[in-house]
């Protein structure tokens, strides 16, 4: 604060455990594992309830489709194929960073910040294709 | 990470003395999940609509009652995976921690087992 220019102390920005600077990298591993585990937690049930109405026949199947139709049930599918695109988005980070690379500073904070993002629009693009056609 | 001995590089353990295979399953079902999602996204995509007889008619056939199949064990899998380190994490109590395992394994041995049913039932024509 004193200083402010070239002559500026650089003081750690993380400097303990309960004390921390938000950066790019945070945000996008902790998107990793709310939408995994969202997808295995609410995901999976749903996958299996779909199938099971599927076997159950037409009308089973227009229950379950009243529900996913209706707001609530849409609120869901959306969550569901978000937390898709931004696992996958996310997942195919992972799999450059386990071959080693992208972990400059620069390099890992833009794909930290472009991965979410993509996710997004993935997932607009998505429902627009789905709900326009 | 450390050089290691010969022998540790062989067994490819690090000091937890285990989580390799952990590592490596998780990174192979996610690569069946990122092929098999791309599949079932696309496929919707080409669905003229969700009916009751389109989906039917579509997942009954020998390609996407596969896919459906395998993506059931991969997402299962992959799952208990992720929620295995869920409860590593949040469960710091030994009893608590074996409980939620046992759980978890009840949980996703059956999911995917209900799931696996009801493919086999639907592309075998079995029910209405």
């Amino acid at each position: 604060m004193a200083h402010s220019g070239s002559t500026a102390v650089k003081r750690p920005i993380s400097p303990h455990l309960t004390i921390w600077k938000w950066g790019p990298a945070m945000l996008v591993s902790i998107l990793h594992r709310a939408s995994g585990d969202g997808m295995a937690l609410v995901g999976l049930p749903v996958l299996l309830w779909w199938l099971a109405a599927l076997v159950g026949g037409a009308d089973s199947y227009a229950a379950f489709s009243a529900h996913a139709t209706a707001w609530y049930g849409r609120v869901v599918l959306i969550g569901l194929s978000w937390a898709f695109f931004n696992h996958m988005c996310s997942g195919l980070r992972h799999f450059v960073m386990d071959i080693g690379a992208g972990y400059e500073l620069k390099r890992n904070a833009l794909w930290s910040v472009l991965s979410p993002l993509v996710a997004i629009v993935v997932t607009a693009a998505f429902w627009a294709a789905i709900l326009l056609r | 990470m450390g050089n290691g001995t010969s022998i540790g590089k062989v067994r490819g353990l690090g000091s937890a003395h285990s989580g390799s295979q952990h590592w490596l399953l998780q990174r192979f079902t996610a690569i069946g999940l990122l092929l098999l999602g791309l599949f079932f996204a696309g496929a919707f995509l080409q669905l003229p609509n969700f009916e009751y007889k389109t989906v039917r008619d579509w997942i009954v056939q020998p390609l996407p009652a596969t896919a459906a199949a395998l993506f059931v064990i991969c997402a299962f899998w992959h799952a208990r995976l992720g929620l295995q380190v869920l409860v590593e994490d949040y469960f710091h109590e030994p009893a608590n921690k074996f409980t939620m395992m046992a759980l978890l394994n009840l949980a996703t041995f059956a999911g995917a087992a209900f799931g696996l049913f009801a493919i086999v039932r639907l592309a075998l024509g079995a029910a209405a």
